[in-house]
């Protein structure tokens, strides 16, 4: 019991650092709210007439079905910058200031990933508060609010841990760096900025079954509708899907990694 | 017990290289031991062995009684290590890296607090405690990192080339703090490429070349396998002949050099003026002298067939110089002594 309580103060610690490191490297905190924000703006500004189209869900505005894209865009993108911060530790070798303790080597991820999930809270904290100074209706009201920053805080863990596994196996920020056009590859080929019923085949398809949307959906449904059992479930099973591959390939990356040295 | 005991050391990488080749030694407790030699000798890599961040592949060791890879979080929590370049977060403050080190050693918030203030005044950085690490010149890094090892007041402290690229002013404040550090007990292991910082800090001195520990000892102990003390003395015109005489008659007469009369002094510099004495006694001036002394450098040479460049200046220089250069008048640092 007293390892365990020892290794959560530490997973909070590196966690602490991890939230200061992104707010005093400004390349690191940028894309998490920079980014979303100006394409949030951009794309409601320009494309905010989509709403008309006739398979358009039925929202109360475009920016109401932006949101949950720019929440998800902005935790993928802190997972990300989490992997960058890691891969910078590893190659100025300050992960092995962290090694030589006498702390649980996974405590060191965890602690990266505690970090991002801090991250992922604060900037759905933000995105909720654009959405109500530009007139977002949250259908669910404080419930589902609050449900929506428990799914953008859970899934920025898991976009981290991938982050994470990649950062441990390459070792190099330039490699998760290396990432950043791929998610937003994965992003657009999801219901994150536009709705599955009027994309066209193949990505419609690719959209419908890419577990991304089903987050996507999670963080969306409070503030377009309503929250559904089901729903909830798809959203809930895709994050712990995306967490496990990451923490898997993250264990997979961090034994390689002790054993070679 | 010994605080550090390694047997057959080994460590093959991918591709076959061996960076170290069956390193045995043994560490004393309170002991201030050096790992000299240049870079790419195995340094580096046996200090990873030994602080469990790097799995040998062949041989054992045992630090602070624990075996480095059975009983890797028993030798963690013992040890305290200062690694090359000192890796430290230049995003953080001095004072959140020592708290974070105590938080990674268990210490209590309360203590961790005490503890920051005491090593941060220790190493003299109490008025930069709340700057970030990266507005530090490299020598507060280095006292800082020194610092953050001792957190958890270490039975064995691990400092890879501590000094490095240090000013003569940063580096002897590390020596000091190291000296001090030793004079409270603690067993200390460093690599140093300085044949100066090996000679002047250590207790023991092992010299690694391509992996292998090809000589072991005293600093003194090392410079008498190569050589004894000798004075190389300046005569004036017609007296070169009576001079050997009169120094042979004290120490043991080398072949004349150049017009300098050789003299090989068993006692060192304590022999010196016992010699001045004698030639003037005998009315011979003497226009100048130096006591020579064997060096660390010559150890090396004469094990290895290489110089440890830039070895007497500190200046960080760490290539291998190419075999068969084997010249000692670049090498050998001379200490003038007045006539």
């Amino acid at each position: 019991m007293a390892g365990l309580v020892a290794n959560a103060r530490v997973v909070a610690s590196l966690g602490a650092r991890s939230v200061r490191q992104t707010f005093r490297r400004p390349q690191l905190a940028a894309p998490i709210v920079v980014f979303p924000s100006l394409l949030l703006a951009v794309q409601t500004g320009g494309a905010g007439g989509a709403v008309n189209l006739p398979q358009f869900p039925e929202v109360n505005g475009f920016l109401d079905f932006m949101l949950a894209g720019a929440m998800i865009q902005s935790c993928l993108l802190a997972g990300n910058s989490g992997g960058i911060a890691l891969a910078v530790d590893l190659e100025m070798g300050f992960t092995d200031r962290l090694f030589a303790a006498p702390i649980s080597r996974y405590a060191i991820v965890l602690g990266r990933l505690a970090g991002t999930a801090a991250l992922g809270a604060i900037s759905a904290v933000y995105y909720v508060v654009i959405g109500l100074v530009f007139g977002v209706t949250y259908e669910e009201g404080v419930g589902g609010v609050v449900l929506m920053v428990l799914w953008v805080t859970l899934a920025a863990v898991a976009f981290g841990s991938i982050a994470a596994a990649i950062a441990l196996r390459a070792g190099r920020a330039s490699v998760v760096q290396g990432m950043f056009p791929m998610i937003f590859v994965i992003l657009f080929l999801s219901t994150a900025f536009f709705p599955a019923e009027l994309m066209q085949e193949p990505a419609a398809t690719v959209a419908e079954y890419n577990p991304l949307s089903f987050v996507v959906a999670g963080v969306r449904d409070p503030v377009v509708s309503v929250v559904t059992g089901e729903g909830a479930l798809k959203a809930f099973a895709s994050i712990v899907g995306f967490a496990a591959l990451g923490l898997g390939l993250s264990a997979l990356a961090m034994r390689r990694r002790l054993r070679l040295g | 017990m010994a605080a550090i005991e390694v047997r057959g050391l080994e460590r093959a990488f991918q591709g076959g290289v061996k960076a170290v080749r069956g390193v045995d030694l043994e560490v004393a407790e309170g002991e201030i031991y050096a790992f000299l030699g240049p870079n790419g000798a195995g340094k580096t890599t046996t200090v990873r062995m030994l602080t469990t961040l790097l799995r040998p592949t062949g041989g054992t060791a045992r630090v602070a009684g624990h075996d480095i890879v059975r009983e890797a979080p028993a030798v963690r929590r013992a040890i305290g290590v200062a690694l090359q370049e000192a890796a430290l977060d230049p995003l953080m403050t001095g004072r959140e890296l020592i708290h974070l080190q105590a938080t990674l050693h268990r210490l209590p918030r309360a203590e961790a607090r005490a503890k920051a203030d005491e090593l941060l005044a220790r190493v003299g950085l109490e008025h930069a405690a709340d700057r970030r690490v990266g507005t530090y010149s490299g020598g507060m890094r280095r006292r800082l990192d020194l610092a953050s090892a001792l957190v958890h007041e270490p039975r064995v402290l691990f400092l890879d080339e501590p000094t490095t690229g240090l000013d003569p002013v940063s580096r002897k404040a590390i020596w000091d703090e190291v000296r001090a550090l030793n004079r409270s007990g603690t067993t200390v292991f460093l690599t140093t490429q300085y044949l100066e910082e090996a000679d002047q800090l250590a207790d023991r001195v092992g010299i690694i070349a391509q992996g292998r520990i090809v000589a072991e000892g005293t600093p003194s102990e090392l410079k008498a396998q190569v050589g004894k003390p000798h004075l190389e003395i300046s005569i004036a015109d017609g007296e070169l002949e009576r001079a050997r005489e009169v120094v042979a008659r004290l120490g043991h007469e080398l072949p004349p050099k150049d017009g300098l009369v050789l003299v090989e002094l068993e006692g060192g510099a304590a022999q010196v003026a016992p010699v001045v004495r004698a030639l003037d006694e005998a009315g011979i001036a003497v226009e100048s002298l130096q006591l020579v002394e064997p060096t660390l450098d010559d150890v090396f040479v004469a094990k290895t067939g290489r110089h440890l460049e830039g070895n007497g200046d500190g200046s960080g220089a760490s290539v291998e110089a190419a075999p068969g250069d084997s010249s000692e008048d670049g090498a050998r640092p001379e200490q003038p002594a007045e006539a």
